[in-house]
């Protein structure tokens, strides 16, 4: 399926309406998931580990550890698990149900190659929405980590940003922006595969979103410790 | 813009694929699921404006037929020819040519439940052959009313009833003006008089607009209608469709295939189906 996108990405005819279509699907109808994930992700942080570090006297470090936390590690991966949940799930149940009721045939029939019309819009949006979804979580998260440090942990909202700024180096940014990359190929792909090899009715389709959601939900565990480990290979 | 001209085909195949010429041709085909034969040896020819009748029993292997023809499917042996091409080993690009030449009213009619009735039937004309839109708008209401369906234009699949689905399904199938068309089933689970309306669409679209046709159906009912009736349009400036019994000619020109374990069983017109119920126990029960 991969080399027919491949193929489908630099020859005609090219579905633009349908590729705005899934970017407005997957980007901005995933938008308030992923704020609210990236939110309560960066204010427990930040409670969490205020705490721990209060038994160092360093109260003051917890910018650094959530900054560092949310931009390498956090963002991408809980980004990408909230897509897999929603877009992946919704994929295979809509790709699934259009292969059981014979909308996929009748879309060959009419001259349309699934994958050029399906496929690959949904593909390019989860290439270039889940980065973008992945920096609004990330940034939010630090806000939501800023609330709870200048709120209840009583650090003043200078040294909290001063210690943002300080916990982050180049390598960290660009791996929080690299992965996510990966992840939204990867979650879309499966979601994609799962859907379009549905069988068996409408029981059928319930089997494929569950396969999706839990394949895409491993990959995105795996997909990131492999390509943590290629990152700290190649740069750092 | 003129519209809806069938794409051109060299002069010579034009002249073989005249009326009466071979459009579509089985030669030894054969498929097989894992151990389990769909079909064995199926060889026959659909002649340009003449109909082919598939009938036999749930699984016999009827609307895999179709599906081959079309290139969903590839068959394990033997040759496929449409339009006068080869196409059992061509790629799915090679394929989307071929299938423009063609149309298929699925079972249930499969049309895309995300799309207005207006959009499905205008889909093949607006994406993929890009006509403006005042163009796609007139052909869809052109052809929705010759299924009688105009004033459904902007309802949804959902809102639209069997009947009316298998109509919208036969409209889109049409709206390109491909040269075959094929029907699955197309009168499955419909009511006497909606299913007449559907094979009284059929009748029309192969004697009005001289459109070669595979129909696949175990409702005999359906089926001897089709064979055994031709549509006229009448002179005059309504140029009203007018139905009735077709003339012996004209009921050779539609030609039953009964399938039976993926074998073909039965071949001949409706006047031979009839009469071969009186030596074949097989045909004497299907028929009963």
């Amino acid at each position: 399926m991969i080399g027919k996108v491949g193929r489908a990405l630099v020859t005609p005819p090219f579905y633009f309406r349908d590729v705005v279509e899934q970017f407005d699907a997957i980007g901005v109808g995933s938008l308030t998931v992923v704020l609210l994930t990236g939110m309560f992700t960066g204010m427990v942080l930040a409670l969490q580990s205020g705490m721990t570090l209060d038994q160092f006297g360093a109260r003051s470090m917890v910018g650094r550890l959530v900054s560092a936390s949310m931009v390498k590690e956090l963002g991408p991966v809980l980004t990408g698990l909230m897509v897999a949940g929603r877009v992946g799930s919704g994929i295979a149940a809509e790709l699934g149900s259009m292969v059981v009721t014979d909308q996929i045939a009748a879309l060959r029939a009419l001259g349309t190659d699934p994958i050029r019309k399906l496929v690959l819009p949904r593909i390019l949006a989860g290439l270039f929405m889940v980065p973008i979804l992945t920096v609004i979580s990330t940034a939010v998260g630090m806000v939501g980590g800023w609330l709870v440090t200048f709120s209840l942990l009583r650090v003043a909202s200078s040294v909290y940003w001063n210690s943002v700024v300080q916990g982050l180096f180049i390598q960290d940014v660009w791996m929080g922006l690299i992965k996510p990359f990966v992840l939204g190929f990867t979650i879309v792909s499966l979601g994609c595969h799962v859907g379009l090899r549905t069988s068996g009715g409408t029981q059928g389709v319930g089997r494929s979103t569950t396969n999706a959601v839990v394949a895409s939900s491993v990959a995105v565990i795996a997909v990131d410790y492999l390509v943590t480990q290629l990152l700290i290979v190649l740069m750092y | 813009m003129a519209i809806a001209k069938p794409t051109p085909r060299p002069p010579l195949l034009e002249e073989a694929l005249a009326h009466g010429g071979p459009i579509i041709v089985f030669d030894d085909v054969e498929l097989a699921f894992d151990d389990k034969v769909i079909l064995r040896n199926v060889s026959f020819t659909l002649r340009t404006g003449h109909t082919k009748i598939f009938l036999g029993a749930s699984g016999a292997g009827k609307s895999t037929i179709l599906r081959l023809i079309l290139g969903l499917l590839t068959p394990d042996a033997g040759r496929i020819f449409v339009n006068g091409e080869q196409i059992e080993s061509m790629t799915e690009d090679q394929l989307i040519a071929v299938r423009a030449d063609l149309g298929m009213v699925f079972q249930e009619g499969a049309l895309f439940d995300s799309l207005t009735v207006r959009e499905n039937v205008g889909y093949k004309l607006d994406e993929e052959l890009h006509w403006p839109a005042a163009d796609v708008d007139r052909r869809v209401e052109e052809v929705l009313g010759f299924i009688g369906l105009r004033d459904f234009i902007d309802r949804m699949p959902s809102e639209l009833s069997g009947g009316q689905r298998r109509r919208v399904a036969i409209a889109r199938a049409m709206a390109a003006k491909p040269r075959i068309l094929f029907y699955d089933e197309p009168t499955t689970g419909l009511d006497p008089i909606t299913a007449l309306t559907v094979d009284k669409e059929i009748v029309k679209l192969r004697d009005i607009e001289g459109v070669s046709s595979i129909l696949v159906t175990h409702q005999l009912r359906d089926a001897f209608y089709v064979a055994e009736h031709s549509a006229f349009a009448e002179a005059g400036d309504d140029r009203r469709i007018r139905l009735e019994r077709a003339t012996p000619q004209k009921e050779d020109e539609a030609e039953f295939i009964l399938l039976r374990d993926g074998r073909i069983h039965f071949e001949g017109n409706a006047t031979e189906l009839r009469e071969a119920q009186q030596k074949d126990a097989y045909i004497a029960a299907f028929l009963s």
